[in-house]
């Protein structure tokens, strides 16, 4: 065990932490929202605007993450008109595009974890808030969003500690995340194990402020 | 199209191969991880404190690390890690562990502890009074387990394995960086050679499609199968 190569890489692994956290937290916010947007068409009764969130969500969900992410900073590029429009801005960075990958697939994963929300929420209360005269669109706002957002909270931590196990790939696409430099140390010194110590300890230690705060949404938003 | 001819002109039978890998190392790796599952599901389950303590160290810590850290760990590590057994037996030439080897253990141990919470919350929703009633009717323990638990767990499992074989799936995309010849790599391969990666990573995303929705075809089968008599 060499305890001083430890020492002197937990800083820059720490430095680097930060990198996966904007990383996590912006796709997770876009993420959000375009799962969202997903649900509310996958519960829409016309059958083609099912069909498409259906089929999103589908592919999505049932290719690798890496593949999505190359597909994005590697073939994108490829199309020469989009060279020309102002989205080449975006797209020639690495790190706008591991987030752009990322939400794509959290979005994807969201929207099938809230629409089994929407779902389960007992036509009784719909049916109350009818009866009570109130508008469909604030039934919907303040009576079926807030329910489905409680009711996806377990399924949503899990998603959330997928999601930052996702940005390790953020690494393959050269942006030096807190896998990517970690690899870089191993790869440089080949003391693996110590490295991985380090480096698995940060990432243990976010999964459990991540899961102890989503116990403690559930306890707070819970209906007893 | 004429770039994934079959030949040497075009890309179709090394894909091709590369699919039979990736399908080779998602069930070598979901075998790997039964294996540790049955290690770890009676840990986990166990009376003992120091016992469910080894259990849930192994699925917590490997499911809170990233896949990309485990490989790199087996990647860098594996070889060293054997070369200091085998030292201790009086080996001490190079050894050089095959890429296939390196990357079914790294996904297998990290399938075993998704399998492993399966397992666990399978046996768990089993009725206590079937374990009673093969240990009234004098049935010994390895029979208890494997004649009246063990059918009843794999259907209450099924549909959760199915999950875990996707997961595992999934990430045998990852094992391309060290350089094992499956789909993920032999599209980076042909992508680099013909400059058109966006045709060659749809293609692989293609690939992934059509395993996973076949995979999902079989396992129903299966699950209708092992359904039978509910």
């Amino acid at each position: 065990m060499d305890f001083d190569l430890m020492i002197t890489s937990f800083p820059k692994l720490l430095a680097a932490t930060v990198v996966t956290l904007k990383l996590l937290s912006a796709s997770l916010f876009f993420g959000l929202l375009l799962g969202l947007f997903f649900a509310i068409l996958r519960i829409n009764k016309n059958i083609f605007i099912n069909k498409f969130a259906y089929g999103y969500s589908y592919v999505f969900r049932g290719t690798p993450l890496l593949v999505q992410i190359f597909i994005i900073y590697f073939g994108l590029g490829q199309i020469e008109y989009l060279r020309t429009t102002f989205l080449w801005v975006i797209l020639k960075e690495p790190y706008w595009c591991a987030i752009i990958a990322f939400t794509l697939n959290t979005g994807a994963y969201t929207s099938e974890i809230l629409r089994s929300a929407f779902q389960t929420i007992k036509p009784g209360i719909i049916e109350a808030g009818k009866s009570l005269g109130i508008s469909n669109k604030i039934i919907f706002y303040k009576i079926q969003i807030p329910i489905a957002i409680r009711q996806s909270l377990p399924a949503y931590g899990n998603e959330i500690i997928l999601m930052m196990k996702g940005t390790s790939l953020a690494s393959t696409v050269t942006l030096m995340d807190l896998t990517g430099v970690a690899k870089y140390i191993i790869s440089t010194t080949f003391k693996p194990i110590e490295v991985f110590i380090v480096a698995g300890g940060i990432y243990l230690f976010m999964t459990f402020i991540i899961h102890n705060l989503i116990k403690f949404l559930e306890k707070k938003y819970s209906f007893q | 199209m004429e770039l994934l001819a079959f030949g040497k002109t075009g890309w179709g039978d090394e894909l091709f191969y590369a699919t039979l890998m990736t399908i080779a190392v998602s069930i070598t790796a979901m075998l790997v991880g039964f294996v540790f599952a049955l290690i770890f599901t009676p840990l986990k389950i166990s009376k003992y404190k120091t016992l469910n303590l080894v259990g849930n160290f192994y699925t917590t810590v490997i499911r809170g690390v990233p896949e990309l850290l485990v490989i790199y760990l087996f990647f860098f590590g594996g070889s060293g890690a054997i070369m200091y057994v085998a030292s201790i037996f009086g080996y001490y030439e190079y050894i050089e562990i095959n890429a296939f080897i390196t990357g079914s253990m790294a996904i297998g141990i990290i399938s075993g502890a998704y399998s492993t919470e399966v397992f666990r919350g399978a046996i768990q929703s089993i009725d206590k009074g079937q374990f009673e009633a093969a240990k009234v009717l004098g049935i010994n323990k390895f029979g208890q387990f494997y004649k009246i638990i063990l059918p009843q767990m794999l259907r209450l499992a099924i549909p959760n394995l199915s999950n875990v074989w996707q997961i595992t799936l999934k990430d045998t995309s990852l094992i391309s960086v060290t350089g094992l010849v499956e789909i993920m790599r032999q599209s980076y391969v042909a992508a680099g050679s013909t400059r058109d990666p966006l045709f060659f990573y749809s293609f692989a995303a293609v690939l992934y499609l059509l395993l996973t929705y076949i995979s999902m075809k079989l396992i129903n089968k299966l699950e209708v199968r092992y359904s039978r008599g509910y």
